[in-house]
């Protein structure tokens, strides 16, 4: 999916919408929704699923994508820019650099899943069904209107966080401040064998950080 | 657009990561699971936004806002799990979450001492120890 | 000072050496001595003050109420006539006499202070049971002794006599203490007072509604304190105590306290006539039984304590027929006599070095080694046969004058058939008594055979206070029997000729059969075998060679009481009897076929009980939770992941929960 395609389609349901909003007559931008997010939940389904560690990492990138692409149809257009830089630009490339640090193995590991999976799957399944029955009780009825001025452009956004949420943000910088010493502090080596990839640590922190 | 659609859709999703956390045996898969329910509730976050900035005539944008500074932060805590990760398998040889067991009463006697999300206090332990053996 | 005052100080003085000894006794050596000897000499100086002052007028009461009690009042009450007056000083007396004594008899004994100290909590014990005018606070002093004479009996803990000996007579005092508590609570609930005086009042009065049942139980307690049938079985054993203690115990003291006690309470017990016919018959089976026991002794000591009980029979004899002023004049008397005896027959055991009769009469010129203990032993020897002029025999005469009188009708306070019975027993006593004091003089004096081993001379402090207790011991009852009436009730205590005649006729008698048995069976040399184990310990102090004694005679002689001696003239009297005798009528077989089996029996099945039936309850009781427990342990894995799923399922639970509650589904 390009982005332009993506663009036309966010355009259609916002100037689409209107009249009666039944489940069997899904709008445009429904059904681009619901296409997306299923190849969304697909791509999160694979990633924790799948036993080969690496494509785990890749499978994840799809999934942050697709998630990205929900922001755009959402009319979120800033926070999908930065689900893209941030997530699919650093994140994932972090956590391959992870992957890699800690001698992942390439190609299919059997062991991948621990024993708890059954009882993973049990509670994740029954937490999902609780979930989406509760959710689904209360927002059966409940429109969103995507018509007008995108809720989340640069410009509405920015104005918000730099008017009302100045101070969050700024407390924020302090909290990353302190991540960074504390990446810092975990990853220094002892003293006694101080040598082998203190580089790798920094650059990691410094990126994690960002 | 119906609200159910991305509430349903951040629901599943979290439910996935959710499953990946409990049943993923590698640190770093179990890392990727947390950013898989991270994102489940931005998406929450910002579909209720864009509801509630049409409902409502004033609006902070505090979903959005808030959905930025859960990316901020989830960037922070990805970087702080891997550096915890990778202090952990440098003092134990291994990743998996479920080697990791100091906090069990072993039939050894070993002390309780190692959180293991907090792995460092048992990673200096045993770092100490290395270095007493090898001295 | 008021006589009052001085009255509080006579029990006060000892108990403060008591607490002093006690506390000094680690830290200061050099005052353990003193602080022994001297405050018992005080009070004999106060006692004998008080009793001046007295002088058999009116008695001295004081008492103050220390709290309320809401029910019957407790006082700290002082009720002192002329038995008090002349007790205490007797009891004073006698305990300085002991210290003194012991401070010669133990001198390099490790556990001296503590010994002095309880001695001293003994005499003040007992001079606050003599003074006391409240029962309750009597029953304080009553129960201090009993504990005293338990530390005091087991003395000598390491031997395993001492030790059944001294647990022995702790337990059966208090045997006769547990009625004697309830007979207490019974008086004091009828007269509404603890008050001795308001009690008299009371019996004067007719106020006491079941005198036989009250006098019955108080006489259990008195049995078991003043050592009378069926409660006398203590008195013997408690020999394996240093000898300053047995004539401590024996002559003013312990067994002193029983007969003091009843004589105090003389009104009520004549209240009822059952109650004297079995005090009575109580005097009667103690004196004549405990004689023929004497009799049979191989121990010096058991001799002693067999006769200490004879003569409380006297006492309570007298007592069986209404007459108080002659039992404290017995009481005095033999308090005298009986605390030279034992104090004598210590220097002797120091001397011979073996507490066995059979072993002395084979030594050689024994009493050349203790001329002392010889002639003051002899003299306390013819009191105790009441031969005359010494003092036993007035204070015997009294008794039986008083039984006589009662049998020919001049007294309407007892009932004639208990002076039919003091006096039948009466007289067989003297007889008997007679031949053991003879039997013993023979044996310990007379012996043929290996000279006496030479354990050098006796400490001063052993010998001196001797010839103290002799003079009364030889003059006090000639001197006494006239001015002693003042004091006490006003009956004449001069002897009657019919049983003077009577009573030395028969005291003549059995010495004289006694010497001619003697020479019978000394006659018969073949018979001399040798035998004996003699404890030598030259250097040693009394108690050291008295306590190896002790433990030796089992050994040697194959019983603690008797020796299997041929010579011995009590044998050939006895005949037949003497198996019996000498194990003291087999009481202690049949207390242990009635009481000790069945409790032991009883414990048995307690601890079958607890063990089995018990047990399982608390065995299963803990395995449960162990079960439990050991389920739990399986779940804590260590795997963090279980845990979260564990925390998560719970959360989904609750929060399905919540929402079902909320929506009212």
């Amino acid at each position: 999916m390009t982005l332009a395609a993506v663009a036309t389609a966010a355009h259609a349901t916002t100037t689409t919408a209107a009249g009666t909003h039944g489940f069997l007559s899904p709008t445009g931008v429904e059904i681009a929704f619901l296409l997306v997010g299923l190849v969304t939940l697909g791509a999160a389904v694979i990633t924790v699923t799948t036993r080969q560690l690496v494509h785990a990492a890749l499978w994840l990138v799809v999934a942050l994508g697709g998630l990205a692409v929900e922001y755009l149809l959402l009319t979120a257009e800033f926070i999908a820019w930065v689900q893209v830089l941030i997530y699919v630009g650093s994140v994932v490339v972090l956590l391959l650099f992870g992957l890699m640090l800690t001698r992942a193995p390439i190609g299919r590991s059997p062991d991948a899943d621990s024993g708890n999976r059954w009882v993973a799957l049990a509670v994740s399944v029954a937490a999902a069904a609780a979930l989406v029955w509760v959710v689904v009780d209360a927002f059966r009825t409940t429109w969103i209107d995507l018509d007008g001025a995108p809720a989340g452009s640069t410009e509405v956004t920015g104005a918000s966080l730099f008017q009302h949420w100045v101070l969050p943000f700024e407390a924020l910088s302090v909290l990353l401040l302190a991540a960074l010493v504390g990446a810092i502090v975990l990853s220094r080596k002892a003293k006694a064998d101080a040598a082998a990839t203190p580089t790798t640590g920094t650059r990691r922190d410094t990126e994690g950080a960002r | 657009m119906h609200l159910a659609y991305p509430a349903v859709l951040s629901a599943l999703l979290f439910c996935t990561g959710l499953y990946g956390v409990l049943a993923r045996r590698n640190a770093i898969l179990v890392l990727m699971s947390v950013e898989l329910m991270l994102n489940a509730v931005n998406l929450n976050l910002v579909a209720f936004d864009v509801w509630l900035s049409r409902a409502a005539e004033e609006t902070l944008h505090s979903g959005q806002a808030l959905a930025l500074f859960t990316i901020a932060i989830a960037a922070a805590e990805i970087g702080i799990g891997l550096a915890i990760v990778l202090a952990v398998y440098r003092n134990r040889g291994t990743s998996d979450i479920d080697k990791l067991r100091d906090t069990a009463e072993g039939p050894g006697g070993d002390g309780p001492d190692g959180d293991v999300p907090g792995g460092d206090a048992s990673a200096t332990r045993t770092a100490a120890e290395k270095a007493e053996a090898t001295a | 000072m008021t006589t009052t005052t001085l009255a509080v100080l006579v029990p006060l003085l000892p108990f403060l050496g008591a607490i002093a000894g006690l506390l000094l006794g680690r830290t200061a050596p050099g005052f353990v001595r003193p602080l022994a000897v001297l405050p018992t000499l005080v009070s004999l100086g106060l006692a004998a003050v008080v009793a001046a002052r007295q002088g058999g007028d009116g008695a001295v009461d004081a008492a103050t109420e220390l709290t309320p009690t809401g029910s019957v009042p407790v006082e700290l009450a002082l009720h002192i006539d002329g038995f008090a007056a002349l007790t205490a000083v007797l009891v004073t007396l006698v305990a300085g006499c002991v210290q003194i004594y012991s401070t010669g008899y133990l001198r390099d004994d490790p556990r001296y202070p503590s010994y002095a100290a309880l001695v001293s909590l003994f005499t003040s014990a007992m001079l606050l049971v003599v003074y006391s005018g409240d029962l309750m606070v009597l029953l304080v002093g009553w129960e201090v002794m009993g504990i005293c004479s338990y530390f005091l009996v087991g003395h000598y803990w390491e031997t395993p006599e001492a030790r059944a000996a001294s647990l022995k007579a702790f337990l059966v005092t208090k045997l006769g203490d547990v009625p004697f508590l309830i007979g207490l609570f019974a008086l004091a609930t009828e007269a509404g007072s603890f008050r001795v005086t308001r009690i008299l009042g009371a019996v004067a009065n007719g106020g006491i509604e079941h005198p036989t049942l009250i006098a019955l139980l108080l006489l259990a307690g008195v049995a078991g304190k003043s050592a009378q049938f069926p409660l006398h079985t203590w008195l013997p054993d408690a020999m394996a105590g240093p000898t300053p203690v047995s004539a401590l115990i024996h002559a003013a003291t312990m067994v002193a306290a029983g007969v003091y006690f009843v004589a105090r309470l003389l009104p009520l017990f004549e209240a009822s006539q059952a109650a004297m016919v079995v005090l009575a018959v109580m005097a009667a089976v103690t004196m004549a039984g405990s004689a023929l026991a004497a009799l049979a002794q191989d121990d010096i000591k058991r001799v002693l304590a067999y006769s200490t009980i004879g003569q409380l029979g006297y006492m309570t004899g007298a007592l069986a027929v209404a007459d108080r002023g002659a039992a404290v004049f017995h009481l005095l008397s033999h308090g005298a006599f009986k605390a030279l005896l034992f104090l004598a027959a210590g220097v002797i055991i120091h001397a011979a070095g073996t507490n066995s009769l059979a072993a002395m009469s084979r030594m050689g010129h024994l009493r050349d080694r203790v001329p002392d203990a010889y002639w003051t032993m002899t003299v306390a020897l013819l009191a105790l046969a009441a031969i005359p002029p010494f003092s036993g025999f007035f204070s015997k005469e009294a008794v039986l004058g008083v039984a006589e009188h009662v049998v020919t009708g001049h007294t309407e306070h007892a009932p004639a058939a208990a002076g039919w019975i003091v006096l039948l027993a009466g007289l067989v006593t003297a007889l008997l008594t007679a031949a053991y004091a003879m039997r013993l003089w023979l044996l310990a004096f007379r012996g043929y055979g290996a000279e006496a081993p030479d354990h050098g001379r006796q400490p001063l402090t052993m010998t001196v206070v001797l010839w103290v207790l002799a003079v009364p011991s030889l003059a006090l009852g000639g001197l006494a029997f006239r001015v002693l009436p003042d004091w006490f009730d006003g009956h004449d205590l001069t002897p009657t000729l019919t049983t003077s005649v009577l009573g030395t006729g028969v005291a003549l008698v059995g010495g004289i059969v006694t010497y001619a048995t003697w020479r019978h069976t000394t006659a018969h040399a073949v018979s001399r075998v040798p035998l004996g184990a003699v404890a030598a310990h030259p250097e040693g102090d009394a108690g050291l060679v008295e306590a190896e004694a002790i433990a030796s005679h089992q050994a040697a002689y194959g019983d603690i009481a008797s020796a299997t001696d041929p010579s011995d003239p009590g044998r050939l009297l006895l005949g037949p009897l003497h198996r019996h005798a000498a194990a003291g009528f087999h009481l202690d077989a049949v207390y242990t076929a009635l009481f000790v089996r069945p409790v032991r029996a009883g414990a048995s099945l307690v601890r079958f009980l607890d063990r089995e039936v018990v047990e399982t309850y608390v065995r299963g009781a803990g395995a449960l939770p162990r079960w439990l427990g050991a389920a739990v342990r399986r779940a804590q894995t260590g795997n963090l992941q279980t845990y979260v799923s564990a925390l998560l399922a719970g959360t989904v639970v609750l929060a399905v929960a919540v929402v079902l509650v909320a929506t009212g589904a």
